[in-house]
């Protein structure tokens, strides 16, 4: 019963996703690639941390990367085709490095060590203006086209972006059902048992670390022609933080977390900027109180309700089969 | 050569700014499992507090001893009853992404109260000593030497009184001490107590060299982190060394190296230590708990 209605609710999504832009104006449309961009990112972040469980706070850092990359690429003259592919390829040999500590290292160092590497990539952006523009940032980054289709519009633009998300997605979505996917969580749930069943830790955990910052790479190589401009500061070390908890919130090692939080973590701010002070207190003050009580985020409450609700019915069960055994005993 | 023991001293004055909230960070992580990613957020509220009871006309040191009080409260007892206990079943990453939360509430909840720096008065006067040829400001000696009383201070809190004693007990085996009559969850109150103490005097001590500022907070939580782990994440002296290494690190990169690259100094000295001697440079190997 469950799968057909959520096939339902996924058809409507994705009708909802490829119809939305036409009811909406110009920023409507730019936000909505945002949260699409951010989507990819957390996508890849939520492999990592989700299902891996590798503590990342670095992955701004391989958003940035890629969108440098590829802004680079370009204003060097060469297709977005090529630079989407080599920002992709260049993060996941940076994944594999970060990841290198990971082996040593584990939880709070890991992440402390990945927070590091996002500050000296940042520290990078910034300072070597011969190469990145500095805090000038690299301008006029050109939409791509395909085939004569130009991609310049804000609506096709758009669509070049969910297209690219919904591929990704599936693709993960193979990986995670592929026995891959079950090392992954392995790795995560119990490493010793993992190895001692044979999974190769230290593989996956590069594995985790490269994939993950391959998906900010596709990201990053979506982001700068979206901004048309970029410049160090949408990747630093506040913006990796922000990732991580727009994990945390959707739901870490939940397929659809991603979605939820980036929306929380993008899309809620900008509808709320008259506010936005407030807005970064308020979510602060909320992720403290998430934390409190739902650790596993808010897409952890459908089967925090089925646990209830089964757990209800189970001492209603035990209540009423005491009372029997009561009257019979009588 | 004179340039290079300037350099060093003040690098030093700025490090054992660092040694202060370092030393809070590995008490807490001690006694209690916490990974407080709101650190230098404890350093930036002091601030304001003191900063606020300035502008109601009380001198400094009765702003100061007022701050300590509020801090207690809130950033020791209401920090551990209201975020670290309700938290502790959920594991050490919960309570690191929580107090991640708690910063960027705290930092923006100042933002609305504020968002310029504030200049803050300093504790030393503005002189400069002559000592064998190298020129070393007051402020730097002064924050240098109150810095050290305090860790000296604490240190020997914990190693020679009965209650610094039991708190080092809880921190190295809590059922056992909890066996042995010490009342356990006393015992990690006052440790959050020291570390809302330890941040209100790097308040003090930083605020005058920073201003205050509601992202005062943001580098020095992070740094702090990175002092105790170079020091050593189970050793208190661990602290003031890392903070020590650390500001005498980016003093020096700053002036020889490039100073565009400085915040990155206590990263790679941090990713030396963890490849090669994970423990710290004073820490022993330690057995985790499960």
């Amino acid at each position: 019963m469950r799968t057909p209605l959520a096939l339902a609710a996924g058809l409507a999504a994705a009708a909802a996703l490829v119809a939305l832009p036409h009811f909406l104006g110009r920023s409507g449309v730019y936000l909505l690639s945002y949260w699409v961009v951010f989507v990819v990112a957390t996508m890849g972040l939520n492999l990592t941390v989700g299902y891996a469980g590798q503590k990342s706070l670095g992955h701004a850092a391989f958003f940035g990367i890629g969108a440098y990359t590829v802004a680079i690429l370009m204003k060097a003259g060469l297709s977005f085709w090529l630079g989407l592919p080599l920002a992709a390829l260049l993060c996941f040999a940076s994944g594999i490095v970060v990841g290198f500590p990971a082996l040593r290292v584990q939880a709070i160092y890991l992440a402390f060590a990945t927070l590091g590497f996002n500050t000296a990539a940042w520290l990078f952006m910034r300072n070597e203006e011969w190469l990145t523009g500095g805090t000038f940032g690299i301008k006029d980054i050109a939409r791509p086209s395909l085939f004569g289709v130009s991609f310049d519009g804000h609506r096709a633009y758009y669509y070049l972006c969910l297209a690219v998300a919904a591929i990704l997605a599936a693709l993960l979505y193979g990986l995670l059902r592929s026995p891959w996917g079950k090392a992954f969580t392995a790795l995560r749930d119990n490493p010793i048992r993992a190895e001692s069943l044979g999974v190769d830790v230290r593989g996956y955990t590069l594995l985790a670390f490269a994939i993950g910052a391959a998906y900010a790479g596709v990201a990053g190589a979506l982001f700068a022609p979206l901004l048309e401009f970029i410049d160090p500061a949408p990747f630093s070390v506040g913006a990796s933080i922000m990732m991580y908890l727009m994990v945390v919130v959707g739901g870490p090692g939940y397929f659809f977390g991603p979605m939820l939080g980036a929306a929380v973590g993008v899309v809620l701010p900008e509808w709320l900027r008259f506010a936005q002070d407030w807005y970064l207190f308020v979510f602060g003050a909320a992720v403290v109180l998430l934390m409190i009580w739902l650790p596993d985020g808010l897409l952890s409450i459908p089967g925090r309700l089925r646990a209830r609700r089964e757990a209800r019915a189970a001492s209603a069960a035990r209540a009423a089969a005491a009372a029997r055994l009561d009257g019979g005993g009588r | 050569m004179t340039d290079l023991l300037q350099l060093t001293f003040s690098g030093i004055a700025t490090g054992s700014i660092y040694a202060l909230a370092a030393l809070g960070f590995t008490l807490l992580w001690q006694a209690s499992g916490t990974i407080n990613f709101a650190q230098g957020e404890f350093v930036m509220l002091p601030a304001f507090a003191m900063l606020f009871f300035a502008a109601q006309g009380a001198p400094l040191p009765v702003a100061f001893v007022l701050t300590i009080a509020v801090a207690v409260a809130v950033l020791g007892w209401a920090f551990k009853r209201g975020v670290v206990d309700p938290l502790f079943r959920h594991g050490m990453m919960a309570i690191v992404v929580a107090t991640i939360g708690l910063s960027i509430a705290m930092r923006n909840g100042v933002r609305i109260y504020s968002a310029d720096a504030h200049p803050f008065p300093s504790l030393f006067a503005d002189k400069l000593l002559r000592v064998g040829g190298v020129t070393v400001s007051l402020a730097d000696a002064g924050t240098l030497a109150f810095a050290l009383v305090l860790v000296v201070a604490t240190q020997a809190f914990l190693a020679r009184t009965l209650t610094g004693r039991a708190m080092q007990a809880v921190a190295q085996n809590t059922e056992s001490a909890a066996v042995l009559g010490i009342n356990v969850p006393l015992m990690i109150l006052y440790t959050f107590a020291i570390n809302a103490v330890l941040a209100c005097a790097a308040a003090l001590l930083v605020t005058p060299v920073y201003f205050g500022k509601f992202d005062m907070g943001e580098s020095l939580g992070t740094k702090a982190f990175f002092a105790a782990v170079i020091g050593g994440f189970n050793n208190s002296r661990g602290a003031l060394l890392g903070g020590v290494i650390v500001g005498i690190g980016e003093n020096l990169a700053a002036a020889y190296i490039s100073p565009a690259y400085k915040d990155a100094v206590a990263l790679a000295l941090f990713m030396v230590v963890i490849l090669f001697k994970p423990q710290g440079l004073l820490g022993r190997k330690e057995e985790r708990k499960v």
